[in-house]
């Protein structure tokens, strides 16, 4: 911490570090063990401890190439990445611009505070009552597909974008907008040139909740577009377990894959994320 | 009259915004809330036909001994995670915020569980609870790792509690770290003036102070815990002999493929009810502790 005084830096506390260097390995093991099954060829999977542990005969890509041919990974690639960019995408603008409408007519406007109210109440809503009647209206209405499963996570996430951009601009003085209008600028341009990139922070942890809970979603995407071709990387996963039937090898192979992209977005973006995280939920 | 106009102006912008957003989440939230619940007082199929049942289906939920297992499981279930990863985190978040070498590193490195999809976790894990754990079981003669978890009906839902508490531990624990932080150093000086330490320093200054991040963690946990699904999708899908069948995989289940489209309607607006009665409860229970402070 940078403001603490002289008397708290003094000492590193060596049994605690070691102890929680020493709990890592509970997150690491269960990565250990894939990346090594992932490598290895079927026959060396023996039934002992060694068999799933041990390092592979050697170190090939051919489960990985084989389990995307298998699994079609660049098609639900192309589609995880697809349906998240564009829900988040969706988020920060639809979700940020309700957070503001309804925000700020909130006071004295019984209209706004029913909005507000009725909007957020929608975050105890289990999506398991939503599940039977969506799969009939989006069938109904044709967006069966990616479409229909951007719009859902559209509305899944607002009841808690929009508490969140409602909560960040009550700090916000609302003094920066009136210079505006008196300047004779309309609320509309007011919005995107002043309120907009005043919530950046806000937009950051938005996107990075959204992005996460959209990418690793299974059960939207499993009733509204499964049997229809469509798939996202974790329901791929789903999909594809007859295929791999016993051939563990050909599997962890997949699930790493399915893995990566998000690993790797975190290792890039891991700042952001966690002050994303803590934002979103203290908030 | 320039200010009415703007003042008119941004009334209608507004309007304009807030009118559409209304009408989107209620086609596709309250729309298909309300369809539910209509859904639960018949006998629909998912396809065909249906007549009124009236009260019927939620007169069967109670007597249904399916229903009644799914909601004990989950309830036993979120109850345990709740406690452990509440526990966990906390011991975790005081040692990640103590002064340990390599803090940064080592909390990104606990959080890389909560960042990884609930489905392919659960993969990785069954494995390890089919052919690992047994192997090492085997090894070391412990008779109750010998054999495989997953295909035990009293060990199931364990396999599964582990595998719910080490990606939810990570979340928890970050929020934990961020209300130590809040706790200013010289709560800590002026109990060591009173010669307060260790454990009672805990319960006495720090965690009074964290209350409300507490309060978060069990909100979010055990609403998270109740809809369990994916962990379950991946390892047992309900089984075996239905010990691990959650109430949101039952809904999914027999609703979708099962042919009990409306009874389990009914079990899926129960489940809302006791959802939104069980996070009231919370909310009012830890607003109270917050006010007596």
């Amino acid at each position: 911490m940078k403001h603490s005084s002289n008397k708290q830096t003094r000492t590193v506390n060596w049994p605690v570090t070691i102890l929680l260097i020493i709990g890592c390995l509970t997150i690491f093991f269960p990565l250990y063990m894939a990346v090594i099954i992932a490598f290895k060829q079927p026959s060396e999977m023996t039934n002992d401890i060694a068999g799933a542990l041990a390092f592979p005969a050697k170190w090939s890509l051919d489960n990985f190439a084989e389990a995307m041919r298998v699994t079609d990974f660049w098609h639900s690639l192309g589609n995880s990445l697809l349906i998240t960019l564009i829900t988040v995408l969706l988020a920060v603008v639809i979700h940020s611009l309700a957070g503001y409408a309804i925000g700020r007519s909130m006071k004295g406007s019984k209209f706004y505070n029913f909005a507000y109210l009725y909007i957020v109440s929608g975050m105890f809503v289990p999506f398991a009552i939503l599940m039977m009647p969506l799969v009939k209206e989006t069938a109904i209405l044709g967006i069966d597909n990616r479409v229909g499963v951007i719009l859902l996570y559209t509305v899944f996430f607002m009841p808690m974008n929009v508490m969140l951009y409602k909560g960040y601009l009550t700090n916000i003085p609302i003094a920066l907008e009136e210079a505006a209008r008196v300047d004779g600028a309309t609320t509309w341009k007011t919005y995107w040139s002043i309120v907009f990139p005043i919530m950046k922070p806000m937009h950051a942890t938005v996107a990075v909740l959204t992005a996460m809970s959209t990418w690793n979603d299974v059960m939207t995407p499993l009733v509204i577009m499964s049997g229809k071709g469509g798939t996202t990387l974790p329901l791929a996963q789903l999909n594809f377990q007859t295929q791999f039937g016993t051939n563990y090898n050909l599997a962890f192979a997949s699930y790493l894959l399915a893995l990566l992209p998000i690993l790797l977005f975190y290792i890039v973006c891991q700042k952001q994320i966690l002050n994303g995280v803590v934002n979103g939920a203290v908030k | 009259m320039k200010t009415s106009k703007g003042v008119n102006d941004r009334k209608r912008t507004f309007l304009l915004i807030t009118i559409p957003v209304l009408v989107l989440f209620f086609v596709f939230n309250t729309l298909p809330l309300i369809q539910g619940f209509i859904y639960s007082f018949t006998n629909f199929k998912g396809y065909g036909s249906y007549d009124w049942v009236g009260l019927r289906n939620y007169q069967d939920l109670f007597t249904d001994a399916r229903v009644g297992k799914s909601y004990l499981f989950t309830f036993k279930y979120a109850l345990v995670c709740t406690i452990l990863t509440n526990v966990i985190s906390l011991i975790l978040a005081l040692g990640l915020n103590s002064k340990i070498k390599g803090k940064s590193a080592l909390r990104g490195i606990y959080f890389i569980p909560n960042v990884l999809g609930g489905l392919v976790v659960g993969y990785i894990f069954s494995f390890f609870f089919t052919y690992i754990l047994p192997a090492v079981g085997q090894s070391l003669g412990i008779e109750a790792l010998s054999s495989s978890w997953l295909s035990s009906t009293s060990k199931a839902w364990l396999a599964i509690v582990v595998v719910g508490c080490w990606q939810s531990i990570a979340m928890n624990t970050i929020i934990y770290i961020s209300g130590l932080q809040t706790v200013p150093e010289d709560v800590y000086e002026a109990g060591s003036i009173d010669g307060v330490s260790g454990w009672k320093k805990f319960w006495s200054l720090t965690f009074p102070l964290i209350i409300p991040f507490f309060s978060i963690n069990m909100v979010l946990c055990m609403k998270n815990f109740l809809m369990v699904f994916d962990q379950i999708m991946a390892m047992t899908k309900g089984g075996p002999s239905q010990s691990t069948e959650s109430i949101s995989f039952l809904i999914y289940n027999n609703g979708m493929s099962g042919g009990q489209f409306g009874f389990q309607s009914a079990n899926a607006v129960l489940f809302f009810v006791v959802i939104v009665a069980i996070s009231v409860f919370q909310l009012t229970v830890t607003g109270k502790k917050e006010e007596q402070l």
